[in-house]
């Protein structure tokens, strides 16, 4: 039994790292109905920056998370400047190549500037460990900050979309953005928030996912950015609270899989859930039946 | 000659042209060869080339003329190459004839993604957008973490199968192992020729173009562009677009079993049979143009060939690579880079009637 | 649009076709003269040498980009460190050596790409590849082409199937055996956990030969848990499924990236097992930033110490430090033998670089069995038939943040 609240636990704190990486996905689909495939290594950067601040000129984690939140932002943007935003009008699919262009981009300028050797992070959390049930069930803190963090943004995004004026400027893109566009609202500055607050959540998700799971490498972003994708996907892509759950579910599975199936087809096990949640759901557990014009 | 041509409609002329493009490529190198003047590393090109090709013609049945994002093309390419590989080794022995062995290996890997085609197809395609592109990608993931555990083992008493290591296949003396697991399959035989893929090319253009300009293509196309008007003019949707992604799904077998006699060793990896596979060749479909058959032959070519020359950039290599490719989308597909296409159509255009 | 991105492609067409043209074989040295000026060093001082400008032309294969780049780069310095103190020292029979290095991204098919580049410059000897399953492959090729080939750390037994293809590393068997045997006789524990990666070759590889020698062996394997290439961020569920079948002993047959979670996560779970790795356990205290009192105590089998006393290593290990900032591991320091290795075979054999690939692999195979060599990792090392070294693994032990010899 302790066993298995263990492995929940670890679940829940895989899941909540995917789930605000899958919060930044879910944001940038839902306004630029794009599949930004570079989140993951925007993360990456995230990440990186952190790590040359903290630890490489030893400054105080809190200022290195914020120096690396500006400089994500601001990667996002310029990213949405230069890559997307004169392919605003053109297909999905020529979106989602440049996306990918972009991503193999920053894989390729950390490896010129960090190198191929691992690097190991060092946790910015410092809160201690509970333990619980006599020693047998530990709680890592940056579990506890990870899950809080997670559901802090979740909340946050929500408030954020429903009450503030930007949030709903940015829900009324989603909805239909020429319309948007009549009644006044600024687009291209929407869509461009909507990528700086997706790069500012990469951020902190590198950091949390680095501070969990400590090293670091080029392509450390690209592989928890396609779980979250996934995650994204399984919540209903364009929802936040399913971007949410789809993070934490696929968590928990990916770790109970592992601990009950078979650690060798963890993968295979992940995608299963996923191929038969969308077979009885199409459009993910919380996403929206798009109704269809005649 | 002349009016000869001009009798023929234009879709029969432009279909011409890509045969005869791809004739002509073989004439060229074939001459080359003999010439001796070939580099090896084009020589060594030449059978993966034909496999890239095979595979963006066919994922463009898929993206571009059935209009479903798919992002799991390498997973039947892993079927494919998987299915014919165990074929070979099997018969290696039993059939000398390189020639008769390499045609079975190919109907049997064709024939294998086609099956797994319609397996994954009916239940898939009724997801739309991005829900089928992440079930193909998912179903791609599971096809190549499943290859990684299998270990496949042969002796007298027939075959042997399990999930954890050689020594639990129990094979007795004399006993063969076929699939080990993660190092996949050695020493299947070499039996990938150019000669064989640039056939191959034009036996899978044939099939796409002739499906295109069908009555069925027609109807791929019509659901394409409005599914519910299809549909009310009696189309059956699920049929078509069913056919259109299971031959897909053969054809990409089909490059599968190219790559599988192409080099001595088979692993299923991240890099081969991934979804970044699946995204390489779905840049190949993007860049020659959605929809566009001769596009995506002239594109799988470059794209392939690109990585390869700028070899001597080292460690800028991929770097210039993604530039490259974004820099490719923004000028082909954004409203400014089409205005500066067209200033420079009209600037050759301009020349052309001063001349004249 | 369609019609200017068509004239787009078939311009890069005929670039490509010129450039098929070009590098024919004889115009090969004219061609990449582009390259020679980055990768190799000292090709200046080759021209002045005298013997009409002949060098070795040595290539290496591996990845510099992708998931498996640190190896690739490791085994790149570790090469170009022996040739530019070849090339200082007088070179290979007066004869200095060029040297090309090509990515593989570690994957088959580009390495066959690499293959053929490295073939139409000129490359007479392969160093290479890096890793396993490309190696494979790429043996085919050199077995065809008849060319000498020592890759420094393909340790797939098929790696060396040819005649033509030695290596300088342990292969997968040799260590998963002695390992087994190691802990066995030691009597390091009685019950085992093993933790494998079942997407690598190397790991599996190592795994299969470990668990069928524990057979023999004093102990017994409790929990056998995996992972894969695609989801190795969490290890929670391997360490805890290890604790809690109560083995004293974590065996861990992959790198020392993977490495350093697993131990971060035993760490998290407060299970203090005996760690016992393998020779790609080497370099986890050269992760930056890394906390290497995790480490205290993992013990591994590994041809090459970086704080030994040895005045070869220590040579080596300077040189490394200083041209690139960090502290070699075994794959920079077998791809540096490897490199003696082949001067030691050219020099047996009395070989000069005007013979052809295939000429000079038969001299260079038939004065193999004569070689025995004095390296960084390991001490009069042969070789047999079947190309592999014979090699007595170092038993290796982190002992308050270094590596010791035990």
């Amino acid at each position: 039994m302790i066993g298995f609240i263990s492995y929940l636990v670890n679940g829940i704190s895989l899941g909540s790292v995917y789930a605000i990486i899958a919060l930044g996905y879910t944001m940038v689909y839902g306004i630029a109905k794009m599949l930004n495939f570079a989140h993951g290594d925007v993360i990456m950067i995230g990440a990186f920056v952190v790590f040359s601040t903290v630890s490489g000129a030893g400054l105080p984690p809190v200022v290195g998370v914020l120096i690396s939140v500006v400089a994500c932002t601001l990667l996002g943007m310029a990213i949405e400047r230069i890559a997307y935003k004169p392919l605003r009008k053109a297909s999905k699919l020529a979106v989602l190549i440049t996306a990918i262009g972009v991503s193999y981009f920053l894989q390729n300028v950390a490896l010129l500037i960090y190198g191929a050797n691992t690097k190991s992070f060092t946790s910015v959390v410092t809160i201690k460990p509970i333990s619980l049930a006599g020693g047998s069930l530990v709680i890592s803190g940056e579990t506890i900050v990870t899950v809080i963090a997670c559901i802090i943004i979740m909340i946050g995004l929500m408030t954020f979309m429903k009450y503030s004026k930007s949030g709903r400027a940015m829900l009324a893109v989603s909805e239909d953005s020429d319309a948007a566009q009549l009644m006044g609202v600024n687009v291209n500055s929407t869509i461009a928030m909507t990528f700086a607050i997706g790069s500012a959540l990469a951020a902190i998700a590198g950091v949390l996912l680095c501070s969990s799971y400590p090293s670091l490498t080029p392509y450390t972003g690209s592989m928890p950015g396609i779980k979250a994708f996934v995650a994204a996907v399984f919540g209903g892509i364009g929802s936040i609270p399913g971007a949410f759950i789809g993070g934490i579910l696929l968590g928990v599975i990916e770790i109970l899989g592992k601990a009950y199936v078979s650690s060798q087809l963890a993968d295979a096990i992940v995608f299963a859930v996923l191929i038969i949640v969308l077979l009885v759901k199409p459009t993910g557990l919380l996403g929206k039946q798009i109704q269809e014009k005649v | 000659m002349k009016t000869k041509t001009r009798n023929l409609s234009k879709t029969t002329r432009s279909n011409f042209i890509t045969y005869g493009m791809v004739v002509a490529a073989y004439i060229i190198v074939e001459i080359c060869l003999r010439a001796g003047v070939v580099s090896s590393l084009l020589e060594g090109l030449l059978v993966p080339l034909c496999m890239y090709v095979i595979l963006a013609v066919s994922l463009n049945l898929t993206v571009g003329i059935s209009g479903e994002l798919s992002l799991g093309h390498a997973g039947f390419m892993c079927v494919g190459a998987f299915s014919s590989a165990i074929f070979s080794k099997c018969m290696e022995t039993a059939i000398p004839v390189s020639g008769i062995r390499f045609f079975l290996a190919i109907l049997i890997g064709t024939v294998f993604a086609a099956v797994f085609g319609i397996l994954i197809g009916v239940p898939v395609l009724r997801l739309k957008g991005d829900y089928l592109a992440i079930v193909t990608l998912a179903f791609g993931e599971i096809i190549k973490n499943v290859v990684n555990v299998v270990y496949l083992g042969r002796d007298s008493q027939g075959f042997h199968i399990s999930t954890k290591d050689t020594l639990s296949l129990g094979l007795e003396e004399g006993g063969e192992v076929i699939i080990k697991g993660p190092q996949g399959i050695t020493g299947t035989p070499n039996d990938s020729t150019f000669l064989i893929g640039i056939i191959l090319i034009l036996v899978t253009l044939f099939i796409v173009i002739n499906l295109i300009n069908s009555r069925t293509g027609r109807a791929v196309m019509a659901i394409r562009d409005n599914r519910i008007a299809a549909e009310s003019v009696g189309i059956n949707v699920t049929k078509y677009k069913l056919l259109a992604f299971s031959v897909s799904a053969a054809l990409a077998g089909t490059a599968g079993v190219l790559y599988a006699h192409n080099l001595s060793t088979l692993q299923a990896q991240p890099k081969n049979f991934g979804y970044n596979m699946s995204i390489t060749i779905l840049v190949f479909v993007v860049l020659g143009g959605i929809g566009n058959i001769r596009g995506s032959v002239i594109a799988a070519v470059v794209l392939t060939l690109l990585p390869e020359l700028l070899r001597s950039l080292n460690d800028y290599r991929m770097l210039i690579y993604a530039v490259i490719l974004i820099a490719t989308m923004i000028f082909t597909s954004s409203p400014g880079g089409q205005h500066i296409q067209e200033r420079i159509k009209q600037f050759f255009e301009r020349r052309k009637t001063k001349e004249a | 649009m369609k019609k200017a991105l068509s004239l787009l492609l078939v311009g890069a067409m005929t670039l490509s076709l010129a450039a098929c043209g070009n590098s024919s074989k004889d115009s090969a040295a004219t061609d990449s003269s582009t390259t020679e000026e980055s990768t190799t060093t000292e090709a200046a001082d080759t021209e002045s040498e005298g013997n009409g400008g002949a060098a070795f032309k040595i290539g290496g294969i591996g990845p510099i980009t992708g998931g498996t780049a640190i190896y690739g780069t490791a085994v790149q310095n570790g090469i170009q460190i022996a040739v530019d103190e070849i090339n200082a020292a007088g070179g290979i029979n007066g004869y200095q050596i060029e040297y090309n290095f090509q990515d593989d991204e570690g994957d088959s098919e580009k390495a066959i790409n690499a293959y053929n580049t490295l073939k139409d410059w000129g490359m007479q000897v392969l160093v290479g590849t890096v890793t396993s399953a490309p190696c494979i492959a790429v043996s085919e090729e050199t077995h065809k082409d008849n060319m000498f080939q020592i890759t420094p750390s393909g340790t797939a037994v098929e790696c060396v199937q040819y005649d033509n293809a030695y290596r300088m590393c342990f292969s997968d068997p040799t260590q998963g055996t002695e390992s087994a045997k190691y802990i066995g006789e030691n009597g390091l524990a009685t019950k085992v956990a093993v933790i494998y990666d079942s997407s690598d070759v190397y790991s599996t590889g190592i795994y299969e030969a470990f668990a069928a020698e524990a057979a023999n062996q004093p102990f017994e394997i409790v929990s056998v848990e995996a992972f894969t290439a695609d989801s190795k961020t969490d290890f929670s569920v391997q360490v805890q499924k290890s604790k809690e079948a109560g083995a004293d002993l974590l065996f861990m047959p992959f790198y020392y990236t993977e490495a350093s979670l697993v131990l971060a996560e035993c760490n998290k779970q407060g299970y203090e097992p005996v760690f016992f790795g393998c020779d790609g356990m080497d370099g986890i205290l050269g992760v930056e930033n890394f906390d290497v009192s995790l480490a205290e105590g993992l013990t591994f089998l590994a041809p090459f110490v970086a704080k030994s006393d040895d005045e070869m290593v220590q040579n080596f290990v300077s040189k490394y430090e200083a041209d690139y900032g960090e502290t070699p591991n075994q794959f920079a320091a077998d791809a540096y033998d490897s490199v003696y290795v082949v001067k030691a075979a050219i020099e047996a054999a009395g070989a000069t670089p005007d013979m052809s690939v295939s000429d000079l692999c038969d001299a260079m195979v038939g004065a193999m069995p004569s070689v025995t060599y004095d390296g960084v990792t390991g001490k009069s090392i042969t070789w047999t038939a079947d190309g592999e070294p014979s090699k007595a693994p170092l038993v290796v032990q982190v002992v308050n943040g270094e590596y010791t010899e035990l």
